[in-house]
């Protein structure tokens, strides 16, 4: 274990912290190009409609509207996932949610486009509306939303791991309970905003966007406009936060580009709010059913999971989501059998897609909160149930999840420990609960879209003596912060400082090959890269300062700027010297490193057959993490309010604590929101009513409560720099430990999102009469 | 009908020509071209908008930019010194970690601004009233009122404005 870093483990402040505190960023909405025009789109009023006929010939003949495009030249289907890729640029033939776009203007002005949206007429022959899930699978004979979709069912997966009928059989404790979560949306303060440049003489076409997944952008944008990838350029300015909301390509690319084809001019578009929430790609509403049994000890047996996901209007990241949520029952507790039944239903209603946390988030709070109620079962602690069968380094599950390093426990010691959890639950006076939950993410990988094996991340490091070290990596820094973090990590491996690496992030033509940012993979996957490509750089620097010091390179090592002799310390001299010789006599230094996650077959290891949709999720480690929350539930009002929230957490080794921190708080009163305020409300006609931040309830600084948090000490010695995730392993704990804390408050056990102040009254009042009618 | 008006901007004064509908945020990015100012929402609901007019936090995606003839605005830009330094609270904002994405940040900053102008030393409770308009996605707040804080004391041992 080589903790003895000096990059590594620095809470240094974020590169880009200066430039954006002076307003001085640059973000896709603050450009302006030479004759630039400003593109607008036509939305649907309809959430399930054929389209008739659209006519905009009054739209052009306005003065100052440049062009008019329509779903008809443009029909190639796109999708994040290849293999169900269903959605168009603009609707074609048929719209299926309400406010798809059907038309787009480009104009002299927003002003213009805007009114010239007016002047398209088109003709609606209206379809019936399914709203919900499990309407639209009892109603698929009669309104089918997708042609090849004859149940409304984008997929289905079943999966069997050893046998958990006849270890239900053999249980002590089982538990059956129903879940629902709410529709949410990411919120990310920056609308999607996409700029199109196409240059009609070399046909080349750049387009500035703020995305997360440069790359699929890119591959998308090739299919859509029927242009090879290398006449596209995909460039990612200063991103206003994504949350797995910008982790496809947005309308707003396609149409930019596409106007902007068709007259030879820059085409911006920036969405309104409202438009955010049509496009949408938030989390999954899910509808659970969970079985868990646990033997005479408290060991858990078996889970049967099954789950019923809203998908809304396209197939988006559905069916990657729909098997993470079955792939994440497995952890972080040892299931020995379990089976899974999940579908994705469509429905009318914007598309659902990823959300920080994507899969965990919903079987997490089914689970977590199960597992609270049968420690009360067993006349137990929860804490202590949850310890019991908490998963260990070198863990397998039976669905081939390897484990390699895990301080889960540590974190459930320390998160109980700082919050005295144990001295208080089940202690508290009526109306105050603490409640307990953990929850693990994925780290490095990501579902291979390609069904191919090439790596999912390539670094390019540059070193001489003009630029000193510069990182080429096509990442994407999102507000996350990965540009600041890869540049400690290469500043370790080459034994220089962290301010003196250039990166260069977020351009598919002068970064080198990565898959995007969202299933918290960057660090991990980057930092493999990061250390072969160093490693080129260093056997060659090594041998220039070995003669120039005078010592065989194999005794040298490389730290703080300085080469030096591992024997014979005043054996010395600055990387810089050694650059500048080696650079003036051959010239630039370059190392090219890649990353590739494991490559594991999704099987029943108990049985060895393969299971369907198995391989998702198969990650080279995992982050934990636990949450302790402490509520007051006001008993008049029914809000409530949370005093504490306790976190300790297992990133691996923090590459930047400060960083980690600002993911694990972001984390907390993020999940926060869905699991007290937000809902996006949609009427029976598919229309969402609280299509506004300010409708629509996201946390305010009045909603922070009291956090400490801990980064337990870890470190993952299969992992480069020992480094785990921090980004979405934070937000699994948080639902289920707010409603475990209010029951320990209040006593009621609460199964749908989200728990608001209509909800709790309703509960109390029940739990009155009952008490009442019991005589109690 | 457009008309041209005066505007002072960061102590010093733009001829701009507006229709009486145009908003101050709309002006201020697309006309004066300062782009600091952010538009998340355009409703007045987000808070990425605000700017100072006479010191007070306003949310100008809701103002009208006729209505502030004869007034001071200050925009983000503006909280630089002249020599180039970051503004104690900029400072804070940096080295506390209170930025993540950076889109609520010129709002949030000139948000702390009015607060901190006000009173020096405000209490945790006051600082989360003082930018409760302002929706930061992506930190969690916490190390946003710290930054505060912090900006508060440096504030008030040195004197900085």
């Amino acid at each position: 274990m080589n903790k003895d870093f000096t990059q590594v483990g620095r809470s240094v402040p974020r590169k880009d912290g200066p430039i954006k505190v002076k307003g001085e960023a640059i973000y896709t909405g603050d450009m302006v190009l030479p004759r630039m025009a400003y593109g607008k789109i036509k939305r649907s009023p309809y959430a399930h409609a054929i389209i008739k006929k659209i006519d905009y010939s009054k739209a052009l003949e306005m003065p100052g509207v440049l062009a008019v495009v329509t779903g008809d030249e443009a029909p190639n289907k796109w999708g994040i996932v290849p293999q169900t890729a269903n959605e168009v640029a603009l609707a074609v033939g048929k719209v299926r949610f309400y406010n798809e776009g059907v038309a787009a203007v480009a104009a002299i002005d927003e002003e213009t486009a805007e009114a010239a949206l007016d002047l398209i007429e088109v003709e609606y022959e209206p379809l019936p509306v399914l709203t919900d899930p499990f309407e639209s699978m009892k109603r698929a004979n009669e309104v089918r939303i997708h042609e090849d979709a004859p149940e409304n069912i984008l997929h289905s997966g079943d999966q069997l791991f050893g046998d958990p009928d006849k270890a239900f059989a053999e249980c002590t404790y089982i538990l059956e309970r129903e879940f629902s979560t709410s529709y949410v949306n990411h919120a990310f303060l920056e609308p999607h905003t996409s700029l199109a440049s196409y240059d009609t003489q070399s046909g080349q076409l750049q387009l500035w966007s703020s995305t997360q997944v440069p790359h699929y952008l890119h591959t998308q944008l090739s299919i859509v406009l029927e242009m090879p990838m290398s006449k596209i350029r995909v460039t990612v300015p200063a991103v206003g936060g994504g949350f797995g909301g910008k982790g496809e390509a947005s309308s707003s690319d396609f149409c930019a580009a596409l106007l902007s084809r068709k007259i030879g001019r820059p085409v911006r578009i920036v969405f309104e709010r409202s438009e955010v929430f049509a496009t949408n790609k938030g989390r999954h509403p899910c509808h659970m059913k969970v079985k868990i049994g646990l033997d005479k000890d408290g060991y858990i047996q078996a889970v049967d999971f099954d789950n019923t996901m809203d998908g809304g209007a396209y197939a988006g990241w559905g069916i990657v989501v729909m098997f993470y949520t079955a792939s994440m029952i497995h952890l972080p507790y040892k299931v020995p059998n379990a089976r899974a039944n999940v579908r994705r239903v469509y429905t009318n209603k914007p598309t659902c897609g990823a959300m920080r946390g994507l899969g965990g988030v919903q079987p997490r709070f089914a689970m977590e909160c199960m597992l609270d109620e049968m420690a009360e079962m067993i006349g137990i602690s929860p804490y202590e149930l949850k310890m019991k069968n908490a998963v260990e380094s070198g863990y397998r599950s039976v669905s081939n999840l390897h484990v390699p390093h895990t301080e889960y426990k540590k974190c459930l010691q320390t998160a109980a420990e700082r919050s005295g959890y144990l001295e208080k639950h089940g202690k508290l006076p009526f109306g105050k609960g603490i409640g307990l939950a953990g929850g693990y993410y994925i780290s490095g990988t990501a579902y291979t879209l390609y069904q191919s094996y090439k790596p999912h991340t390539t670094v390019l490091l540059r070193v001489d003596t003009e630029g000193g070290a510069t990182l080429h990596c096509a990442a994407a820094d999102i507000g996350q912060g990965c540009n600041t973090v890869m540049a400690q990590m290469a500043a370790e491996a080459l034994g220089i400082r962290y301010e003196d690496v250039h990166v260069i992030s977020g351009d598919t033509e002068l970064g080198t090959f990565d898959l995007g940012s969202f299933a918290s993979r960057l660090t991990y996957a980057s930092g493999v890269a990061i250390k072969e490509a160093a490693k080129q750089i260093n056997d060659k620097l090594f041998e220039v300062a070995a003669g120039m010091v005078g010592c065989r390179a194999d005794q040298l090592e490389v730290k703080d700027c300085r080469f030096f002799s591992k024997f014979e310390p005043k054996k010395t001299i600055e990387w810089a010297k050694v650059v500048d010789v080696y650079t003036n006599s051959v010239g630039t230094l370059t190392g090219l490193g890649h990353f590739s996650p494991p490559r594991l077959k999704g099987i029943d290891l108990t049985r060895g057959k393969r299971v369907q949709g198995a391989n998702i999720g198969h990650s080279p480690t995992f982050g934990f993490s636990c949450q302790i929350w402490e509520v007051d539930v006001d008993l008049e009002t029914g809000k409530i309010r949370v005093d504490k929230v306790t976190e300790a957490g297992d990133c691996g080794q923090a590459v930047n604590p400060m960083s980690v921190d600002g993911q694990v708080e972001g984390s907390i009163l993020f999940a926060m929101g869905q699991a007290l305020y937000e809902e996006m409300k949609v009427a029976p006609d598919g229309k969402i009513i609280n299509a506004s931040l300010h409708d629509y309830k996201v946390p305010t600084a009045m909603e922070l409560p009291e956090i400490d948090t801990t980064i337990v000490d870890s470190y993952d010695p299969t992992a480069p720099f020992g480094v785990k995730e921090s980004g979405e392993g934070p937000v699994q704990p948080t639902i289920p430990a707010i409603t475990n804390a209010i029951y320990d408050a209040i006593g009621v056990r609460f199964t749908d999102l989200p728990i608001t102040p209509e909800k709790v009254l309703k509960a109390l009042k029940e739990k009155r009469e009952k008490e009442k009618s019991e005589g109690k | 009908m457009k008309q041209l008006i005066e505007l002072t901007i960061n102590n010093r004064v733009y001829e701009v020509p507006v229709s009486p509908k145009d908003l101050l945020a709309d002006v201020i990015r697309d006309k004066v071209r300062l782009t600091g100012t952010k538009k998340g929402c355009g409703q007045g609901d987000c808070g990425a908008c605000t700017v100072l007019i006479d010191g007070e936090p306003v949310l100008s995606c809701l103002t009208l930019a006729i209505a502030c003839q004869e007034k001071k605005i200050d925009t983000i830009e503006g909280l630089v010194a002249e020599d180039g330094q970051l503004h104690p609270i900029q400072q804070a904002y940096v080295d506390h970690g209170a930025v993540q994405c950076g889109f609520c940040t010129p709002g949030m900053i000139l948000t702390s601004k009015a607060l901190l102008d006000r009173n020096p030393k405000p209490s945790e409770e006051e600082i989360k009233r003082g930018i409760s308009g302002n929706i930061c996605r992506c930190t969690g707040y916490k190390k946003i009122v710290e930054a505060i804080f912090a900006a508060g004391e440096t504030i008030s041992t040195a004197g900085v404005k």
